[in-house]
């Protein structure tokens, strides 16, 4: 039987195939199996209760719930600005368009020691929300105003194209049916930007479960009520509890890849459309 | 429902897009409007529709005052040239759109909506495609979405922008044909904006042609082509030869041609051009009186089922063609290099005050 073999016209897929795989093990799989092994030193019992434990599960409840609240204010104003940038041109408006990205890059750090500085109780808005009653640095609305502020460009960037490619036509068609103002953005315009929206959201929600920088500073980092889960795993790995360490990170990981896969299924549902 | 505009300008900063333009559009007529692009026939549609505002002058429907109402108020259907369906409805419920978002109390009931959508569905003649979302289907299918979609709400005016603009040329002409007998069959008054002339003769019962802001001609298809009413509608209107030539008490002299112009009576030696189209012109061996352009025969092209004569005037040396049934040509036998004699069985001349 002779052999077949099938000709590439591109050559080096052996090698490169090779390559790629051997770089995403080294960078990506092997560090994130080695959490789960070096988890597995506990029992399942010790894992579970390291996991469970109500400082833990405190921190659980922080994270994702101020995550989840930061990403639906995001998913408000984000799209507040994405339509303003999109529709309207005023000078300045490619200032605005970059200050958008500035979340992206600055380091996390630096954002964590400003917010601190300006809402602290004697920071400069800290000052005027205080005899109002209404504090932010060191409390989970600290936490909350941090995560807002990393989420922001997820949501912008992922409406303001779809948002630029609607066509002024659409609009004009709902009009001249009948359809109000309100009826045309409802029915027409927010279903078209919908699954973007939701798409930008999810990147924002997941950004924020995993941010460490900008929120330790803000937050107080006070157990029970203003401390994060990444910050738990940080505070068991100075403790030399590896193992704890590791079983919340494995919780973490889970939930991320389950994030990242519900942001996939999005994504595929909207370009579908 | 009749139409009327009276003296509408706009303008893109110094650009006249509309120039002082007052016409009425009969009830229950299909009217093109016709024009090179840049002419402003959208910009009176967009008007007319109130998507778009003139800075003076004033539309009215049915004799009334329609100037300051809104799109939404002026029970309008416009059809757009790329269609602008709702993408993410199904084509049921981009038909069904105007209809629901109707006041509550105008509002028909559900199962009336069903019905009404399906009526209208069977006479677009997409009766199974329901439940399809727009990308799903072809662009002739999507602009009958379109209007559908614009008719559910029984528009007493159809407004259609460039309806067939997007489609490749046979579904183009399907379709052209099709909005004629659907025309016929619900007599609403349509406008329709469009550059193809072909199309604007075929479809409508009134041609408006319309230039640089203006308009220059309003008729029926035969009147705007065989009478046209000054150069540029002539030569918009289909391939014309260009002839100079001079017109003295009533007569006009081109070449050894010499014809009787009754418009020009009045008329001293002035300079004038005369228009002809390829197949309004004979061609003639021998010199019968004086009815012939005395040319040379410069190039011979049988094009499908007509040939075409590239001609030279002898007098002037200017080119011009003809054409010929396929027949006729065989039987003249025409050759590179002869001399001929080329008679204009309809000539338009107008006086030289527009060049092309």
């Amino acid at each position: 039987m002779a052999r077949s073999r099938q000709i590439r016209v591109l050559p080096g897929f052996g090698l490169s195939l090779g390559f790629t795989v051997a770089y995403l093990g080294l960078i990506v799989l092997i560090p994130l199996a080695s959490v789960f092994l070096k988890s597995a030193t506990l029992d399942w019992g010790a894992f579970w209760a390291t996991v469970t434990a109500p400082r833990v599960l405190a921190s659980y409840r922080l994270t994702f719930g101020v995550s989840f609240l930061a990403a639906l204010v995001n998913g408000v104003f984000g799209f507040l600005v994405a339509w303003v940038l999109a529709r309207y041109s005023f000078p300045g408006r490619r200032l605005v368009d970059a200050l958008v990205d500035l979340p992206f890059a600055l380091p996390t750090a630096v954002a964590g020691i400003a917010l601190t500085a300006i809402y602290a109780p004697n920071g400069w808005i800290g000052r005027l929300l205080e005899p109002l009653g209404i504090r932010v640095a060191f409390t989970p609305l600290g936490v909350g105003v941090a995560l807002v502020f990393i989420g922001l460009p997820f949501v912008v960037r992922t409406v303001q194209p779809v948002l630029e490619d609607l066509d002024a036509e659409i609009e004009e068609a709902a009009a001249s049916l009948g359809a109000d103002r309100w009826q045309t953005v409802t029915r027409v315009v927010l279903p078209t930007l919908a699954p973007s929206l939701v798409t930008g959201m999810a990147m924002a929600f997941a950004r924020a479960v995993g941010e460490y920088g900008s929120v330790v500073f803000i937050s107080g980092n006070m157990p029970m009520k203003t401390e994060i889960t990444p910050l738990l795993i940080v505070t068991k790995l100075e403790q030399f509890d590896y193992a704890g360490a590791t079983a919340i990170a494995v919780v973490m990981l889970a939930v991320s890849f389950a994030l990242l896969l519900l942001v996939n299924v999005l994504q595929s549902w909207s370009s579908r459309r | 429902m009749s139409i009327e505009v009276r003296n509408l300008s706009r303008r893109f900063g110094a650009f006249a897009a509309l120039d002082d333009v007052s016409a009425v559009f009969p009830s229950g007529k299909l009217v093109a409007l016709l024009g090179p692009s840049g002419s402003g026939k959208t910009t009176l549609l967009r008007i007319i529709a109130g998507l778009e505002s003139a800075d003076t002058g004033t539309v009215l429907f049915e004799g009334k005052d329609a100037t300051a109402r809104s799109a939404r108020d002026r029970r309008v259907g416009f059809v757009f040239q790329h269609y602008a369906l709702f993408r993410h409805m199904s084509v049921f419920e981009n038909i069904a759109f105007g209809l629901r978002v109707k006041p509550r109390r105008e509002r028909p009931p559900e199962e009336k909506i069903r019905s009404r959508v399906h009526e209208l569905l069977g006479l677009v003649q997409l009766e199974g495609l329901a439940g399809r979302l727009p990308g799903q289907l072809s662009g002739g299918q999507r602009q009958r979405v379109a209007l559908a979609r614009a008719l559910a709400v029984d528009p007493s005016v159809l407004l259609l922008d460039e309806p067939f603009g997007a489609l490749d040329a046979r579904v183009r002409e399907e379709l052209r044909r099709w909005l004629r007998r659907l025309h016929d069959e619900i007599h609403v008054t349509s406008l329709f904006v469009t550059h193809d002339v072909e199309e604007a003769l075929e479809v409508a019962d009134v041609v408006v042609v319309m230039n640089h802001g203006r308009i220059e001609q309003v008729g029926t298809p035969d009147e705007v082509y065989e009478r046209p009413v000054n150069a540029f509608v002539c030569n918009f209107l289909g391939h014309v030869n260009l002839f100079h030539a001079r017109v003295h008490e009533g007569r006009a002299q081109i070449g050894t041609l010499e014809v009787e112009a009754p418009a020009h009576a009045a008329a001293r030696d002035r300079q004038a051009i005369a228009y002809a189209r390829p197949h309004e012109l004979d061609i003639e061996r021998t010199r019968t009186s004086e009815s012939g352009i005395e040319s040379t025969v410069v190039q011979i092209l049988p094009v499908g089922p007509i040939v075409r004569v590239g001609l030279r005037r002898s007098d002037t040396g200017e080119p011009f063609e003809a054409e010929l049934g396929k027949e006729s040509a065989r039987r003249l036998g025409l050759t590179v290099g002869e001399r001929v004699f080329a008679r204009p069985s309809n000539l338009r001349i107008f006086a030289e005050d527009y060049v092309i």
